[in-house]
């Protein structure tokens, strides 16, 4: 799916200062010499297992699909995975690289705290130092996620700088590398960055859709018809879109955040309302003024509040292999509080955007046809959050 | 010659950064005439962006402000148009990628071209990707400044080769700021530069503190030597 030049049709590429040149070059001919060695894929795999949990469940979600009346819906359980998302996925995939690459120190950004705990957790097990880089609106909206990376032993660096949130994470822990990159490795937890770590993030979350693929056929014999998932940067979604994009029978959906709605600027929906430009070390769909300013986005969901998109999701945008479509605050709200009573699963609320739309596609289906959630985390770290929403006033 | 060639006649030339638009453009414009009667050989603008991700805090923070107070790339352009009435030392655009992508490539250079800008600097746009922006700069008559920075190592020649104006070495690892000290070694750099183009070299990016700053001139390691002022 990628040419030499990590471009996905005009999209991607290495839009980064001279001083990181090499340290990509030198990470992008790590990543294949380990991807070709059996010794990495085995000793991944045997973590994957035996440590994260996976293969994480396929699960027939029965009541829903009978509460919604049409397509039978299944969901991939990825919040059952240690540390709860599909975060752990990428993380000990690149934590594995990094210390093949002699590296002794990770740092990372995080939205939601999802990615930054499970850096916290791959650094507390593989015996490396690590720093998370979250901004400041974030670790208030998600303080509990703080405390988890602080106990795991990580370092928690708020940033104060522009809106305080995912963006400016990825900006500060961009900056950080470029201060140190003989020791540190830069574990980035989404499917955007420069080449080549959407495909890395990619490949390392392509195990979801290979599940998907293999669990289905062992309990219905087919493919499905529909697979859904939300979409910030794009990593679960890429991860659950992946092994199905040759197969143009299966619709891939991406569900983006909204926030009070497309035509408000209180939103993060990049394929709605960005345009082509240049950020973040890649060229893809940005939410941004008339004079390429970075638009400060909105979502309830820290972990899609971020005005771009993957490279990958830009061009299976533009070539019509995947859909795109944004989903509010509200619906996500809605559909939260729906699937933990429906099925007794309280999903993460970036997950909650891909069940809005389900709970709306689902019902336009026959009863024969299949369709797959990517269930990408759990939702406790939201529990506070939504309980204030609805306007309850709880400590955490 | 061009005029960014002629900033390095002396052999030495001293660069000065400046923000545009922080706290506002009038303040800019008097900024640049202070920096040219101060002796300043070639002034480099910065077009504020909203994520200056080569930044440090100190023009981070002036990126912010300017864009809080509405300053925009077209406002920049009338504001060259004018210094361009008295101020004749070369003057060059630094700004990031998507703030000349966005407004259009090939407007952008005309808007340069017209104006009296010589050069663009952006350091988001290594060796790699500057096949999008540099013929089109070139075509206009403007320099497409390249940097090189202490982990450039190999791609030190490949680089300088295809060098226009003068070539920017980042004297140290990191964001821009305010440093105690500069452990690059900068002649070493330069060496690596000389032995594959005669092009005039500027150490920037990372300023030390003002009064290290005024040692640089002192130790030329290459026929010219510029010592742009950050933040």
């Amino acid at each position: 799916m990628t040419n030499p030049n990590g471009r996905f049709g005009v999209h991607g590429g290495q839009y980064i200062p001279e001083t990181l040149m090499n340290a990509v070059i030198e990470l992008e001919a790590a990543y294949n010499a380990a991807k070709a060695d059996p010794t990495f894929q085995a000793e991944l795999t045997e973590l994957f297992n035996e440590y994260a949990g996976r293969p994480s469940r396929l699960y027939f979600a029965k009541r829903m699909t009978a509460d919604l009346g049409g397509a039978k819906i299944y969901l991939k359980r990825e919040d059952l995975n240690h540390t709860g998302a599909h975060k752990i996925n990428n993380v000990l995939g690149q934590a594995l690289l990094a210390k093949r690459m002699g590296k002794t120190r990770l740092i990372a950004e995080t939205g939601a705290g999802q990615h930054g705990v499970a850096t916290a957790t791959a650094a507390a097990l593989m015996g490396m130092e690590c720093v998370v880089y979250m901004g400041v609106e974030d670790t208030i909206r998600q303080a509990l996620n703080v405390y988890r990376m602080r106990l795991l032993g990580a370092e928690v660096i708020p940033v104060e700088t522009g809106t305080g949130t995912l963006k400016d994470a990825v900006s500060a822990a961009m900056r950080e590398w470029t201060n140190r990159i003989t020791d540190t490795h830069y574990c980035l937890g989404s499917v955007m960055g420069p080449h080549p770590f959407p495909t890395i993030v990619r490949d390392f979350q392509a195990v979801i859709s290979q599940e998907i693929k293999s669990q289905l056929m062992e309990k219905e014999g087919r493919l499905p018809d529909a697979v859904l998932a939300c979409v910030g940067g794009g990593s679960n979604a890429i991860g659950a879109f992946y092994h199905f994009i040759e197969d143009k029978s299966v619709r891939l959906i991406g569900c983006e955040a909204a926030g009070r709605g497309v035509d408000t600027f209180e939103t993060a929906a990049t394929i709605a309302t960005g345009r082509l430009g240049i950020f973040h070390g890649m060229k893809s769909y940005f939410c941004q003024d008339e004079y390429g300013q970075i638009a400060p986005v909105y979502s309830i969901s820290a972990g899609l509040d971020y005005p771009g998109i993957g490279p990958e999701h830009a061009w299976l945008h533009d070539t019509g292999r995947a859909e795109y479509v944004p989903v509010t605050d509200d619906e996500a709200v809605n559909a939260f509080e729906y699937l933990s009573r429906m099925e007794g699963i309280i999903p993460a609320i970036e997950s909650a955007h891909a069940v809005a739309h389900a709970m709306k596609l689902a019902p336009t289906m026959s009863r024969d046809q299949i369709m797959v959630i990517n269930i990408s985390g759990r939702g406790d770290k939201d529990c506070a959050a939504i309980a204030r929403y609805r306007g309850e006033n709880i400590s955490e | 010659m061009s005029n960014i060639k002629r900033a390095f006649d002396h052999g030495k030339a001293f660069i000065a950064f400046i923000t545009c638009g922080d706290p506002d453009l009038a303040t800019t414009a008097a900024c640049v005439r202070e920096a040219v009667r101060g002796g300043a050989d070639l002034i480099e603008l910065g077009i504020p962006f909203s994520d200056p991700t080569a930044e440090g805090p100190v023009i981070q923070a002036a990126n912010e402000r300017a864009i809080k107070d509405g300053v925009t790339t077209d406002g920049i352009f009338q504001l060259v148009q004018e210094l361009r009435k008295d101020v004749t030392v070369p003057m060059v655009f630094m700004t990031y990628a998507n703030v000349v992508y966005s407004y259009g490539i090939k407007r952008f250079f005309e808007r340069c071209v017209e104006t009296g800008i010589d050069g663009m600097i952006l350091p988001d746009v290594p060796y790699e990707e500057k096949e999008e922006f540099a013929p089109a700069c070139r075509a206009h008559g403007l320099s497409f400044i390249s940097l090189i920075a202490p982990t450039s190592e190999h791609r030190v020649a490949m680089i300088a080769k295809e060098a226009e104006g003068f070539l920017y070495i980042v004297s140290s690892m990191g964001v821009t700021g305010v440093r105690s000290e500069i452990t690059t070694d900068i002649g070493a750099m330069v060496k690596l530069v000389r032995e594959n183009t005669s092009i005039p070299c500027a150490v920037g990016l990372a300023s030390p503190r003002p009064n290290r700053r005024r040692r640089w001139p002192t130790s030329p390691t290459g026929p010219s030597w510029a010592a742009p002022s950050c933040g």
